[in-house]
């Protein structure tokens, strides 16, 4: 896409725009970037989820900011903070319910976009520094939720920030002097819910400054789409406003549906009933269960239940659960196939299916107690999630015969519209603008 | 080559190459230096650490049988004063039945000259996830995590269930006859 990228199609008109144009050029980046913007024109409802993304760290960051003027980050009074927001602070309820369901949100939307982007092989080259910029994003958010979900300072607070910086004690010799490092004491207590808060207002501008990167690499490269032959030719794109504006803006427009009637009718549904009592380091909840965003790779922590040689099975658990999401930043490299989209890989496509299938299985296996045959289920799981990454993933591509490939994106759409039995004006269309050109 | 000022290749650092690299390390040297007040500023401060220091508990007020939960640096910790009977299951279980073998006797403990060796100090924080396990009287089954459903023994020895590993006895020494110092093992 890049020789496509003709700057200068951005003419300022009025003497202040040509004023600015001349010594910071900051309207012409913008107009570039996201509306002159070329974009493949068969992108489809998938490829709207980078945009709903980013509308959802402005949520986050407008109800954080909003929500910390009003909490205060100490052990004895952060759960009462809470609950003033909610009942006394004009408007606190719908900032709080808005920034708790938010986050729910945000990661079903990152969900659908690693797996939109898996299923169209969005990471191959020269992509890959796109899809890695993308997986710091999402650890970031992961560090992010975990220290927010801290904050209200419930009995699921605590006791899943005390089983997840217990993680850090598998490590032998340096495990006990790294849990003290991140708690600022022996046992969670308030250096650590304050230093939550600190980080947990830092992360999303980090995160916002690492979408600004993503972008970047995703301007430099061009979208993929859903046939994953590159761009070929001016027919292959339309300009980004107003289609894939006006796309990404119906798209938001039925996910924040969704959202709002969480946000109003069913507010606490994602959440844990537990997370209303106070912290007591004292009494352990029954069950302790995250989030259902972190549910997969609970699953895999507490799958491994066995020694590996010295390496006990705590330890193996918490390697296990690491490598499931650092396992994405080599995706690039472990797909051997020559092939990008799904579309023209059967075999490929069926695995993905399975992948998807598995992976919310894992969820649910997450959600039981970690006791009888859950644990053999959760073992043959996590097998099947790491199987995808490593061995489906580079053998497929040498196996695997491909269906044709259109010669191009216009091909692939033309021969579409002429099985569904429309499409002429556009062949019209595309040959038209093509000769402008 | 005639030029006296071009080095031929391969001969040996120059002292500029020298004094460059040196300057280089020197540098990063300092930089970590500078780092690490911030990185130590994380670790437990004075105040939790001064709150941290051994706690002294009067065992005078718990009856044969019976046990009581402190807290030392902000966890929990079980003092139990075993029966006899109690101390005979314990000793009967054998290798087989437990994860991490260790006799009983290493895990139960008396003030000096006492006549009895009767009481169990150990961790209140299972082994498994970090829960606090119950407290059962069904020797030799002494605590039940209800988490995860790991089953400790009178000692605190892991029986069964997903905890690997024995609740940990912290630092203790006996002060006199009825008064127990948790978190160090000097009077």
């Amino acid at each position: 896409m890049s020789k496509l990228e003709h700057h200068g199609t951005y003419t300022p008109t009025s003497g202040v725009g040509k004023w600015i144009d001349a010594r910071m050029p900051l309207p012409r980046l913008m107009y570039d970037s996201f509306v002159a913007y070329p974009v493949p024109r068969n992108l489809n409802y998938a490829y709207t989820f980078g945009g709903i993304l980013s509308i959802f760290l402005v949520i986050q960051i407008v109800t954080g900011i909003v929500l910390a003027m009003h909490y205060v980050p100490d052990a004895t009074k952060a759960f009462d903070s809470v609950e003033h927001i909610m009942r006394d602070v004009n408007s606190g309820w719908l900032m709080r319910y808005m920034h708790q369901n938010g986050a729910h949100f945000f990661f079903l939307a990152v969900y659908l976009h690693i797996f939109r982007g898996l299923y169209y092989g969005s990471y191959k080259a020269p992509r890959e520094l796109l899809w890695i910029l993308g997986c710091i994003i999402y650890l970031l958010m992961m560090a992010t939720a975990f220290m927010g979900y801290v904050l209200p300072w419930g009995q699921m607070s605590f006791w899943g920030a005390t089983v997840i910086t217990g993680f850090f004690t598998a490590f032998p010799v340096i495990g006990v002097p790294i849990q003290e490092l991140l708690l600022g004491g022996f046992a969670v207590g308030d250096p650590t819910l304050n230093r939550f808060f600190s980080l947990h207002y830092l992360l999303p501008f980090m995160i916002a400054g690492v979408v600004i990167l993503h972008v970047w690499a995703l301007h430099v490269t061009g979208q993929t789409n859903p046939t994953g032959i590159e761009v070929k030719s001016k027919t292959d794109t339309v300009p980004f406003t107003p289609y894939a504006t006006i796309k990404d803006a119906f798209a938001l427009i039925l996910f924040l549906a969704l959202y709002a009637y969480f946000v109003f009718y069913m507010p606490n549904f994602l959440g844990h009933a537990d997370n209303y009592i106070p912290a007591d380091p004292m009494v352990t909840p029954a069950h302790i269960v995250p989030e259902w965003y972190f549910l997969p790779f609970y699953a895999i922590l507490r799958a491994i239940t066995f020694d590996i040689g010295p390496i006990t099975a705590k330890l193996g658990g918490v390697i296990a659960m690491f490598s499931a999401v650092l396992v994405l930043f080599v995706v690039p490299w472990l797909d051997t196939s020559k092939v990008r989209s799904a579309v023209y890989r059967p075999w490929y496509k069926l695995a993905f299916w399975l992948f998807v299938i598995n992976s919310v299985f894992l969820g649910w296996l997450g959600s039981q107690p970690a006791e009888g045959v859950y644990v053999a289920l959760a073992q043959l799981s996590t097998a099947i999630y790491f199987g995808f990454f490593l061995i489906v993933m580079p053998v497929l591509g040498l196996v695997e015969k491909p269906r044709r490939l259109p010669n191009s994106i216009t091909e692939a759409v033309l021969e579409r519209s002429a099985k569904t039995g429309g499409g002429s004006p556009q062949l019209g269309d595309a040959t038209a603008s093509a000769d402008k050109s | 080559m005639t030029d006296a000022t071009q080095e031929p290749e391969g001969e040996l650092p120059t002292r500029r190459d020298f004094i460059y690299v040196a300057t280089g390390m020197m540098g990063v040297v300092g930089a970590a230096a500078a780092a690490w007040p911030f990185i130590d500023q994380m670790r437990p401060d004075a105040a939790v650490r001064a709150a941290g220091l051994p706690i002294e508990v009067d065992l005078s007020a718990i009856e044969p049988g019976g046990t009581i939960v402190v807290t030392w640096r902000s966890k929990p910790y079980f003092i139990r004063q075993l029966l006899d009977d109690e101390i005979a299951a314990a000793d009967t279980l054998g290798e087989g039945d437990m994860k991490e073998y260790q006799p009983a006797a290493e895990r139960i403990a008396g003030p000096d000259g006492a006549e009895t060796r009767n009481w169990v100090i150990v961790s209140a924080t299972c082994t498994h996830l970090g829960c606090v396990p119950n407290i059962v009287d069904n020797a030799p089954e002494g605590w039940f995590c209800p988490c995860h459903g790991s089953v400790f023994d009178m000692v605190g020895r892991i029986l069964r269930g997903p905890a690997a590993t024995n609740l940990p006895l912290p630092p203790y020494v006996f002060a006199d006859e009825s008064t127990l110092i948790v978190g160090s093992d000097q009077v």
